[in-house]
């Protein structure tokens, strides 16, 4: 047990470390973080005209959080294990003395620190509702914390994907078909044609798995400790099954 | 060393490796050599733990790779066919993550790369990215990152492949320095090198061993030596393949 928890660890450094110098080895990570920013900018100030709300607060700019996650995020994390497939890396990986949990975990706080430093830049809109008015400074940080924990949620979503194909752009549109699964379960527009096909009841319960249900009460400043609990346990499921699947090439299964 | 009791592997309906012992030890310098497809690969990926075998067991120095999987790998170096890297780093970089694959002290691990950047002569690119480099440095850059760690046990799939007559030379003479010190498991196609870099060959067909000895003595089965021996002990396959 104490050698396999040293040869995770040493994985999840070596994997880590090595992950986010390839995000900015290449320009991967400021493309991404750029577009990701304008994106969040178009929505927050034109889609939800974010100065005729009148109130001092970043909600508009919060709501569009899971959506963009959706589709940028699985860009983040397509590469992840794709790429030491399509290279043949994975054969050295796999001959190195680590564990693969180490490894897949690595490389998801890799990717999980570019989305977390994407948010980090979006500073500029918390600093702007500030200078017009006084907002609720513990609350906001409260929604961006649970933001970067919901980010690590999509995440684990395209790093396990990752796993299953050696083509990233397939791994892309698998990660965002999965990550539109999740978040619009709680869609009122979903959940309201769930509830009208089965009953509310099953409508209710799909919206229990959604992100966005899950966000909800975050992006009005509450801390609600269930839905913290459910995209941990989210990223732990995802995890779990990111190992299974690179654990299945050495069975050579695949 | 390293030690292969009756390892087998089964692609589907397809025995990729069917029943392969042998037995290597410290000085030794074995060339496995067999037609495509024998199963060459396969047995080494095995020994390096990157796939499990479906019978028999891997022990390297003493460690089985599959009850002990991890500390048999502490004490293997292995260049996978192709040599495939990470193509986004340089050489540099690329042998600071093994370091930290193989948890090195920032001391050794300084002393390490030294020591397999001269060993290997890749120092001229060893800033450059490994993207840009040529097939010969690039092989030596996967060279240098198999011996980082000093393993007992080395696993090269065609270390050679792709190199020129000089860099060849300089690869045969790297193996032979470290020969002494190790147990070395070599495959390739090109069999005018086994007498020069190898002192013990394997042949092996459709995943079983068909002749194991010294160079000499395989080349001396055959008045048209090794090359007429490898081709008389793996002909019968391409007959009932054709």
């Amino acid at each position: 047990m104490k050698i396999w928890l040293g040869d995770t660890m040493t994985g999840l450094r070596a994997s880590y470390l090595r992950e986010l110098r390839a995000y900015f080895a290449t320009p991967l990570a400021y493309v991404f973080i750029a577009i990701f920013l304008m994106m969040l900018g178009f929505f927050t100030w034109e889609a939800s005209r974010f100065f005729d709300t009148g109130a001092a607060d970043l909600q508009p700019f919060f709501y569009w959080h899971p959506w963009l996650f959706m589709i940028f995020l699985p860009a983040l994390s397509m590469r992840l294990w794709a790429d030491e497939g399509a290279d043949g890396t994975a054969e050295l990986l796999l001959s190195l003395p680590m564990t693969i949990t180490g490894l897949a975990a690595g490389k998801l706080l890799a990717a999980w620190t570019v989305a977390g430093l994407s948010l980090v830049f979006t500073f500029p809109m918390w600093i702007t509702v500030n200078y017009l008015g006084s907002p609720d400074n513990a609350s906001i940080l409260l929604t961006y914390a649970m933001s970067l924990v919901m980010a690590g949620a999509y995440l684990s979503i395209g790093a396990a994907v990752s796993a299953l194909v050696n083509s990233q752009v397939l791994a892309y549109i698998i990660g965002v078909v999965i990550a539109f699964i999740f978040t619009a379960a709680g869609w009122p527009m979903v959940t309201g044609a769930v509830a009208g096909l089965l009953g509310a009841g099953v409508g209710d319960l799909v919206a229990q798995f959604s992100f966005l249900t899950h966000f909800e009460t975050a992006e009005r400043g509450v801390l609600e400790f269930r839905s913290f609990l459910f995209f941990i346990g989210f990223v732990a499921m995802w995890l779990a099954l990111n190992v299974i699947w690179v654990s299945q090439r050495r069975s050579a299964a695949r | 060393m390293l030690e292969l009791k009756q390892l087998a592997k089964s692609f589907g309906e397809h025995k990729a490796v069917d029943s392969v012992s042998f037995t290597l030890n410290k000085g030794e310098v074995l060339g496995f050599l067999g037609p495509n497809g024998a199963g060459k690969s396969t047995t080494m990926r095995m020994v390096a733990g990157v796939i499990e075998p479906d019978r028999g067991d891997v022990l390297i120095s003493g460690n089985s790779v599959i009850s002990q999987r991890r500390e048999a790998q502490r004490r293997l170096g292995y260049l996978p066919e192709g040599a495939p890297l990470y193509r986004d780093m340089t050489p540099v970089e690329f042998l600071k993550f093994m370091a930290a694959a193989h948890d090195l002290t920032r001391a050794e691990r300084n002393a390490a790369i030294d020591r397999v950047i001269a060993d290997a002569r890749i120092a001229n690119v060893a800033s450059r990215r490994i993207g840009n480099l040529s097939k010969g440095y690039r092989r030596r850059v996967g060279l240098a990152g198999s011996l980082l760690h000093d393993p007992d046990v080395l696993v090269l799939d065609e270390p050679t492949d792709g190199l020129d007559p000089i860099q060849k030379r300089a690869v045969r003479a790297l193996i032979a320095r470290m020969a002494p010190e190790k147990a070395i498991l070599i495959s390739t196609h090109t069999l005018e090198e086994v007498p020069a870099m190898c002192n013990r060959a394997i042949v092996i067909d459709r995943g079983r061993i068909v002749a194991d000895g010294t160079p000499e003595s395989l080349a001396s089965q055959n008045p048209g030596g090794l090359e007429e021996t490898f081709i008389k002990l793996t002909e019968a396959s391409e007959s009932e393949a054709a």
